[in-house]
């Protein structure tokens, strides 16, 4: 019996059947309508023969176009679990006064660890990294990232992440700490479980996606630029683009460097974070958000980018103060990695720390009120359209002034004391992170869905969603920062203060509002999928758009440009337009058409990702032979893209031409019209 | 207009990127490099082992010596020069130091104050009985 039960465990470490939670209705009834899900579309795939589709086109793809829309497919699905999660908690927080609620503790705290990890690495990262890769070479005029492999590994190592933790939900557990597995609660003693591992792992194999997605970035904007494209004539969003990707680069080393000092304590005994043999529980409060603070800025800014692009298309203006506004852009980059101690003002750093740090706080919302201002004088005296992208982007601006607000609030040590770790807080963050980041990834999703696909979302159901989401999103929220006020503090599993119930029953009324929302959003897409004849974009510049990515078709040919686009300003498309206008000249007076070269497709990421998956389930359940044997897969991969013999291909001139031609045609008709109007 | 994917805007060349130095060139940095390299890591072994320096400055001299060690590999091993050629590759090693003493300096502010104004219990007794 011994020897059979050490050979069961080197082969499958601690996983067992009581890994299934059979006795939990829940996650088990969830988890099988999921997997039902994946088989269905699964058998359809193959029935219906998409596979080999599926496999050239866009799993294999290298294309950052089709990256893009893999990572915005990825955040979506996730937004609807971590949504889940979301109406789970209101419903227990309406009903669990003066009792238990429906959901036991140790689920209920399951539940709101998994919605804040998800939403921020699953939903709001991926969001603003395939808005990043779907636009920024376009916006610069070129043809692709600057590592279109690497590109496609960082997007599915995001994929495996995400995978592993939804697999907690029916393998396992998923920890039981906050998004944030403070020791000494995620330590050993206290999380014997692999909860932690789950999330440990997952962020740490999604982590190298992320960091691998900030260098490509990174390196794209400094060093592949159209001509003429100078720093200072780039698009906002390529701006904003950049300084995020600059906190990756610097910020997401950090959280590796913590993760994994937080593993080594749980797996080979270390100390790092423990309170006994000279562990220090407090250096993984510093630690982890001196990572944490500028990732609320890694998400945030891309979204401010999205912002200026619209409010400047849509009131058709340029932006105001366009250098003012680089300049804030990099000013927040550098003043955000000087603000995290506010997170933990309570912890006992003492009054000089605590003040530093408060007033840093205060000052980082200046650059960041500079941004406001020049939005409003960007709308002041323009042709305001107010189109979905647009109501996204004023309901921003009036959601963040708040959420922006009670930050400062809360950036004033005295006043954080007593609103540390209240609902008061929760309230604060979520103003600004639906309020900025979500209403920002809809913003651009909305605006730039016809530059990927080739045809219009329906504008009445996106205004449906919207206002639904925008009124939502108000009715949750603003009594959240009441009973903060009333006393409630945050991952309550239930609560005995009457004063509390009302609040948080219109709460949950705020949460069905929210749901609706969702799924109007839901609906836009099935509706404007059934109508894309009519809602088809023919010219490539559905808006009247101002930066490259409307000069070329919608969606763009794979090479983006038959021509690289010569750039002599600010807003090169709009004067491109102008000139073609004012001269009534084609937009290519006929250079010759050359052969154009393009990365092959690779399967490297996905491979590289399959056995990250293999190794990262391993390494959770202490499955030692097949963390050696995912381990090897991987390195191998990697020796055999490197050993590759030709990585690119050509489009022969005559291909190049002929694609060209039908949008020059398309765009010749659109200059004709305006001409006549 | 021309058809160029890449169209170099000033001239920056990448890591890795080498133009105009000759095999042997190359050869000599790298070898300088690592003697120099070596150098540096067998003083800080020889002095952290002797008696020849004041004893309180012995983890100071180390620092200096691992400091200088970065600067080795950075201007031998990554090429890292001050001509126009860099401008992007100095600009990223100052974000990079920026951020670095930032990161350090602050950890080393707030965790020093924390351990003074919160140690474990019996230290605590102690100071105030």
């Amino acid at each position: 019996m011994p020897a059979g039960r050490t050979v069961e465990a080197m082969m499958l470490g601690k996983l067992d059947w009581s890994a299934i939670p059979f006795d939990q209705p829940i996650p088990l009834i969830a988890g099988a309508m999921v997997l039902v899900g994946i088989l269905a579309v699964l058998t359809w795939v193959v029935v219906k023969d998409h596979l080999p589709y599926l496999w050239h086109e866009w799993i294999t793809s290298v294309d950052h176009k089709r990256i893009g829309v893999m990572y915005i497919l990825l955040a979506s699905v996730m937004l609807l679990r971590g949504g889940s999660d979301a109406i789970m908690m209101r419903i227990q927080q309406a009903v669990a006064y003066q009792s238990q609620g429906y959901l036991p503790p140790e689920h209920y705290n399951q539940i709101f660890s998994a919605h804040g990890t998800i939403m921020i690495f699953f939903v709001a990262m991926p969001f603003v990294i395939g808005l990043m890769n779907l636009v920024v070479p376009l916006q610069l005029g070129v043809r692709d990232v600057a590592f279109p492999t690497l590109n496609s590994v960082g997007f599915w190592l995001t994929s495996t992440g995400a995978l592993l933790v939804n697999v907690s939900l029916v393998v396992g557990e998923f920890a039981r700490t906050g998004w944030l597995a403070f020791p000494p609660l995620s330590g050993l003693t206290y999380s014997p479980g692999v909860g932690v591992d789950y999330y440990a792992w997952s962020l740490q194999i999604s982590g190298v996606g992320t960091l691998v997605a900030g260098i490509n970035l990174v390196t794209t904007v400094l060093k592949l630029r159209t001509k003429g494209m100078n720093y200072l004539r780039m698009p906002m969003f390529c701006w904003t683009t950049l300084a995020s990707n600059l906190l990756i680069v610097a910020a997401f080393p950090i959280l590796t460097a913590t993760l994994a000092m937080l593993l080594l304590d749980r797996y080979l005994g270390f100390h790092f974070f423990t309170n006994e043999a000279g562990g220090n529980v407090m250096m993984f409060m510093n630690l982890i958000w001196a990572w944490g603070h500028p990732e609320v800025y890694i998400l945030v800014l891309p979204a401010f980018g999205i912002y200026s692009e619209v409010v400047s298309t849509f009131s058709g203006k340029p932006l105001f103060g366009y250098r003012s506004m680089v300049l804030a852009t990099m000013a927040i980059c550098v003043i955000s990695f000087m603000v995290w101690l506010h997170h933990f003002f309570t912890m006992g750093a003492g009054p000089d720390v605590n003040a530093i740090f408060g007033i840093a706080s205060m000052i980082i919302a200046v650059p960041t009120g500079v941004k406001i201002y020049n939005w409003l004088f960007t709308m002041y005296g323009g042709r305001i359209r107010f189109a979905t992208p647009m109501l996204w982007s004023v309901g921003f601006m009036v959601t963040f002034i708040i959420g922006g607000l009670t930050g400062v609030l809360v950036a004033v040590p005295p006043a954080d004391f007593m609103l540390h770790n209240s609902m008061f807080l929760v309230a604060h963050f979520h103003n600004v992170i639906i309020g900025g980041v979500l209403f920002g990834a809809f913003a651009g999703f909305e605006y730039w869905f016809p530059k990927a696909f080739g045809f219009r979302l329906d504008e009445r159901w996106g205004k449906v969603a919207f206002w639904f989401t925008f009124i939502g999103f108000y009715v949750t929220f603003m009594p959240l920062y009441v009973v903060g006020m009333l006393g409630m503090t945050r991952r309550l599993q239930h609560y005995d203060v009457a004063a509390w119930r009302p609040w948080m029953m219109v709460a949950a009324i705020g949460m069905l509002l929210l749901s609706i929302g969702v799924l109007a959003q839901v609906m836009q897409l099935v509706v404007s999928i059934r109508n894309r004849e009519a809602l088809r974009d023919r010219t490539g510049d559905p808006w009247d758009g101002r930066s490259l990515e409307w000069a070329t078709s919608s969606p763009p040919p794979v090479f983006n440009f038959a021509f690289s686009p010569d750039v002599r300003g600010e807003d090169a498309y709009w004067a491109m337009k102008w000139r073609a206008k004012v001269q009534q000249l084609e937009d290519h007076p006929g250079p010759e058409y050359q052969d154009i070269e393009m990365p092959r497709n690779s399967p490297t990421g996905f491979v590289c990702a399959f056995f990250a998956t293999v190794m990262g389930f391993a390494l959770i359940w202490h499955i030692w032979w097949m963390v050696i044997l995912g381990g090897l897969g991987a390195f191998a991969t990697f020796v055999v893209f490197a050993w590759r013999d030709h990585d690119e291909y050509v489009i022969p001139a005559a291909e190049v031409e002929r694609i060209d031609r039908i949008n020059i045609e398309e765009r010749r008709s659109l200059v004709s019209m305006a001409g006549a109007a | 207009m021309s058809d160029q994917t890449h169209a170099r805007i000033e001239h920056d060349l990448a890591p890795g990127e080498e133009e105009q130095h000759s095999v042997g060139e190359r050869v000599i940095g790298y070898v300088v490099g690592l003697v120099l390299a070596l150098l540096l890591t067998a003083t800080s072994f020889f002095i952290a082992g002797t008696d020849l320096v004041w004893q309180p400055s012995i983890p100071v001299a180390l620092i200096v010596l691992a400091i200088a060690q970065m600067g080795v590999h950075l201007v031998f091993f990554l090429h890292i020069t001050t001509g126009p050629d860099n401008t992007n590759n100095v600009l990223a090693l100052a974000f990079g130091l920026l951020i670095v003493f930032l990161v350090v300096g602050g950890t080393v502010w707030i965790m020093g104050h924390l351990n003074q104004n919160m140690p474990p219990m019996d230290q605590f007794i102690q100071m105030h009985s």
